[in-house]
């Protein structure tokens, strides 16, 4: 039974995994990871790179694609194979050469890509500096604001429970300190922004 | 409304707590007061930024604790499953090319008729010579090759010389004895035994490759002059049927052999030879043909494989004309062959009792 389950699994569809990605469906990396890892770690190992650096490449390039489904109108227009082997090696050739590596890479940087992945990684770049304020702004704001407003704008708890959670005398008095928080969340990541 | 108030209400209606006329009420508030409908789309971005930071680190995360459960890849297997897959792919192109390529060897060589040559180039016409020691010389053969492991460069060159027996008999009481082209040529020595086991070493007089004959003369000191030859040379063509037959050593006792004279000419029509059909095998060469009187009409030469009793004879016509070629200073005295038979009266047992005397062995080294 499980054998016929992980047949199944590895066999998943691209549009699948697409659709997994953009509802966040943390399930499908399970299934990526089977579908689409092997290749392209035999890719980076056999090019100078370890089985870490392979995961670390591999974690971006799907990076890559998560945020090109879930920002941007995602057509596929290629395999999803051929999408992350080719942001993989883009990543991984930058990595390279970032290193100095250049002179022993001749077999996979003499290809010409297959796709054009440059303006995608790019794109991701931007997303990723993006979110990475949010994170940075929210790191910021400490506890217990930053519990506070998960809790509240993730998790949708309601009031009464945030109330009771954080031992707030009453529901008005758990408002004001969500909205202080809330507040102080926004001059931390606008006035960071503004610095860069 | 102060500005705290809104953002809460605005939260509500994000979170869709507010339902119908709540909602409607909302929205009819922030399209009356258009600095608070910025507020909210303001804020909404930014919750919404907030929603997606959240749920990318926490896709990160799954990401990254994936990776841990994954093992290095298992190339090997991936790889061999390719390669067989690979090779069963082109496992039937493999084999019609196989296919091909052979039929237009064997067309091609069929075509410009190789097998034709083959076959006219390999004769079936069987020398009748015996090669007697072939167990032994493979024997030495293979010690040799063990002894010359270590000096191999030293006796290579060095070959076992071909040993073989076939049969010859006198022409006349002095020792000239004939027997087959085939049989001497390329001798290192040649012996002559009889039929009492006394061997006598001899020497070529005179060969004839074109007749596939060769005139011997003994010249060992031990040799005596024999009695008088008992049969004759029967010159004229015999007829066809005429009743003949054979001594000869096919092995190293004497084997009498018997048939009849089948056609007045030999192998692929040669005039020089009889095609008769006694039962002969190889040691049989430069044995004599009789007739039932007695007459020596040929001499046995030759067989053709794969036919049965046929078997070619060279003509005594063609000797006699062989030993009137033989230039006279290789001769010792002329060679005066009998004309008194003694064997016509007696019986086919009586005469071979005489003949065995006359006929030899001929062993040659």
């Amino acid at each position: 039974m499980s054998k016929i389950k992980n047949i199944s699994s590895i066999e998943v569809s691209d549009t699948e995994i697409i659709a997994g990605i953009a509802v966040g469906d943390n399930r499908i990396i399970n299934k990526i990871y089977k579908s689409f890892f092997p290749s392209i770690a035999h890719m980076i190992v056999s090019n100078n790179g370890s089985n870490d650096e392979a995961k670390d490449v591999f974690q971006e390039a799907v990076m890559v694609l998560y945020d090109k489904i879930t920002q941007q109108q995602f057509e596929l227009n290629s395999k999803l194979s051929t999408f992350l082997y080719a942001v993989s090696r883009r990543l991984w050739l930058k990595q390279l050469s970032r290193k100095g590596h250049t002179l022993n890479t001749t077999d996979i940087s003499d290809f010409e890509d297959i796709l054009h992945v440059e303006e995608d990684i790019q794109e991701h770049q931007e997303i990723e500096n993006q979110f990475e304020q949010m994170n940075e702004a929210m790191y910021q704001l400490g506890e217990p604001c930053q519990t506070l407003l998960k809790d509240f704008y993730i998790k949708n708890l309601s009031m009464q429970e945030i109330t009771e959670k954080f031992g707030y005398t009453n529901s008005d008095n758990a408002k004001t300190q969500k909205y202080k928080c809330l507040q102080r969340l926004k001059k931390i990541f606008f006035t960071n922004k503004i610095k860069e | 409304m102060q500005r705290h108030q809104f953002i809460e209400w605005a939260d509500q209606y994000l979170r869709g707590d507010l339902t119908g006329v709540d909602a409607q009420a909302f929205e009819d508030y922030c399209k009356a007061n258009p600095e608070y409908a910025e507020i909210f789309s303001t804020h909404q971005d930014f919750i919404n930024t907030l929603k997606e930071a959240e749920a990318r680190n926490s896709f990160k995360a799954a990401l990254a604790e994936e990776a841990t459960k994954v093992e290095a890849p298992t190339h090997k297997g991936d790889f061999g499953a390719k390669v067989i897959s690979f090779w069963s792919r082109l496992q039937i192109n493999t084999g019609v090319a196989a296919a091909v390529a052979l039929i237009s060897v064997f067309t091609t060589l069929w075509l410009t008729g190789y097998f034709t040559d083959v076959k006219k180039a390999t004769s079936d016409y069987s020398a009748l010579r015996r090669e007697m020691n072939s167990v032994k010389r493979n024997v030495t053969a293979q010690n040799k090759v063990i002894q010359n492991i270590n000096n191999s460069d030293k006796s290579n060159k060095e070959t076992t010389p071909t040993h073989f027996g076939a049969t010859g008999f006198l022409l006349t009481k002095d020792g000239y004895v004939v027997t087959n082209y085939h049989v001497v040529n390329g001798a290192d020595s040649i012996h002559l035994q009889n039929n009492k086991g006394r061997a006598f070493r001899a020497e070529i007089i005179h060969s004839d490759a074109e007749k596939d004959l060769a005139i011997l003369r003994i010249v060992d000191s031990s040799f005596r002059n024999t009695k008088a030859i008992p049969y004759t040379f029967k010159k004229q063509l015999t007829d066809v049927g005429e009743d003949i037959y054979t001594i000869g050593f096919p092995r190293d006792e004497a084997v009498y052999g018997q048939g009849y004279l089948s056609s007045n000419t030999g192998y692929a029509g040669d005039t020089i030879a009889y095609q008769i059909s006694i039962p002969v095998n190889p040691g049989n060469s430069g044995g004599p043909v009789l007739d039932a009187q007695g007459n020596v009409v040929g001499i046995i030469s030759g067989k053709q494989k794969g036919i049965d009793g046929a078997a070619f004879a060279i003509k005594t016509k063609e000797l006699v004309e062989t030993l009137n070629r033989i230039p006279q200073e290789s001769l010792k005295g002329n060679i005066v062959l009998n004309n008194k038979n003694s064997l016509n009266k007696l019986s086919r047992t009586e005469q071979i009792k005489k003949l065995q005397d006359f006929i030899y062995i001929v062993k040659v080294y």
